[in-house]
């Protein structure tokens, strides 16, 4: 065979269909943009109807949103919006719900504890150890500059 | 001497691909060769708990479906040889489990169908058996879950991703009676040429495929009608083309693959094609041996290609080895 891997790398770049990158930045934008539209409206609707207050609104907010994403996942239509939106889900709240709920049900076949409770976190478990991480850094730094 | 050229083998005796049993997914179904299938399934569990068991439902439904529109019984079959995708090829011998019938499981990731018939063409050649069930399978769900991610995690699948078929064929070799006959057998080497990504399996198996073909053609000069290789998806193909088109030696008008034939790449939304074990084996047990009996093609050259990964492998760098595996086929 004439090719090696390094021409053969160039072959491959030639042929394989690029990602509409531009189509999915704008659906992105429209899509996360409602997503963050629609927790506004909510949190909204918690101050003006129920005299919650603003931070305990933006917490509600965000809990409403979740419960929203767990249940389209449920439904499994999550994963058809989220094939049209892509980051416009992903970026948001939303996309973290998802990736929590969606190894739930899918490892609930092998069992409550070493299916489900095993795997909850397999695709979550980055964004809440290097989430975990960062607070600790920011709860250093502002003891020492408090 | 068996062996012609430098990786062929010569199938001296009749070896007859005396009949074949399809089942195939609700997509596959709805695709371009849909009617060619002996069952489609609507539902992805079949009335099964898990995908798993879905799968090796498939494995046993053929076999048995194939034995019975037959009249075969179990002592009339020497060897079940058989293969899936899955971890330690759990449909395959959970499904042998049930069929009883002396069994060979075996590896060859989605180029296991053309694997299987060039084994047990071999082990009919060489008068070990008068008749072997050959069957392979996949299923969308559960090669998902193993390969890549939760099926309800949302996302964009890359343009050159391919939808693995949910399917199963089991085809009955036999060394008398009637049909196309199996001629030569060319067992491919592993060809990587350090393609990492695993949303590129059709980029990733095409030099295995031109490596086989070319080598096949070379041992045989064999004239083929047609020659079909296994789930390059539309990536695949061109590269396979480019390829045979540097040597001056085109084979553009006699080319086609399966993973480009079972669906509507447009209509389906399966970006560059299908793939899986399931997908040489439903194209080839549904829609190409019917070709064949029909005398629409005479002589066919069966090329099952496989992309032998995992995502351990993957995670930890490694390129992925592709391998193809030829079966020629004459009417």
């Amino acid at each position: 065979m004439k090719y090696d891997k390094n021409s053969y790398k160039q072959v491959v770049n030639e042929y394989t269909p690029k990602n509409k990158m531009l189509r999915n930045c704008v659906y992105a934008f429209i899509f996360g943009g409602a997503i963050c539209l629609l927790g506004e409206v909510i949190k909204n609707i918690f101050m003006n109807n129920f005299g919650t207050p603003e931070q305990d609104a933006s917490t509600i907010s965000s809990v409403v949103l979740i419960a929203i994403t767990a249940l389209l996942t449920g439904l499994g239509w999550f994963d058809k919006l989220s094939k049209i939106a892509g980051a416009g889900t992903a970026v948001p709240i939303t996309g973290f719900a998802n990736a929590v709920v969606s190894p739930a049900l899918e490892f609930k076949r092998e069992g409550f504890i070493l299916g489900t409770a095993s795997n909850i976190f397999k695709l979550a478990g980055p964004v809440l150890l290097f989430g975990y991480f960062a607070s600790f850094i920011v709860g250093i730094l502002s003891l020492m500059f408090k | 001497m068996k062996k012609i050229g430098n990786q062929t083998f010569q199938i001296k005796d009749d070896v007859f691909v005396r009949d074949t049993f399809t089942i195939a997914g609700k997509k596959e179904g709805e695709g371009p060769i849909g009617n060619c299938f002996d069952i489609i399934v609507d539902d992805d569990l079949w009335g099964e708990d898990s995908w798993e068991k879905c799968e090796l439902k498939f494995q046993k439904e053929a076999a048995k479906s194939l034995m019975q529109k037959n009249n075969l019984m179990e002592k009339d079959i020497d060897l079940l040889i058989a293969g899936d995708l899955l971890n330690q090829i759990t449909s395959s011998s959970f499904a042998a489990r049930d069929l009883q019938l002396p069994y060979i499981g075996v590896y060859g990731a989605c180029s296991t169908m053309a694997l299987s018939m060039g084994l047990g063409a071999l082990m009919i050649d060489g008068g070990f058996a008068s008749n072997v069930i050959c069957v392979t399978s996949s299923h969308f769900c559960s090669a998902e879950r193993q390969y890549r991610l939760p099926l309800e995690m949302g996302g964009q699948r890359h343009m050159s991703a391919q939808w693995t078929v949910t399917g199963s064929s089991a085809v009955w070799l036999s060394n008398g009676g009637f049909g196309p006959k199996i001629k030569n057998v060319t067992f491919g080497k592993i060809t990587d040429l350090g393609v990492k990504d695993a949303n590129n399996m059709g980029a990733a198996m095409a030099p295995a495929a031109y490596d086989s073909l070319s080598q096949h053609i070379a041992d045989t000069k064999i004239k083929y009608d047609l020659i079909v290789t296994g789930d390059l998806g539309t990536v695949g193909k061109s590269i396979v083309n480019k390829m045979f088109n540097e040597e001056n030696n085109s084979i553009e008008d006699i080319y086609d693959d399966c993973g480009t034939i079972i669906f509507d790449l447009e209509k389906q939304d399966v970006h560059a094609g299908g793939s899986g074990c399931g997908c040489s084996a439903t194209v080839f047990g549904g829609f190409l041996y019917k070709k064949l009996l029909n005398k629409e093609i005479n002589k066919l050259l069966f090329t099952s290609t496989g992309a032998l990964h995992s995502p351990t492998a993957t995670l930890q760098g490694e390129s992925i080895p592709g391998i193809a595996h030829c079966v020629g086929i004459e009417m």
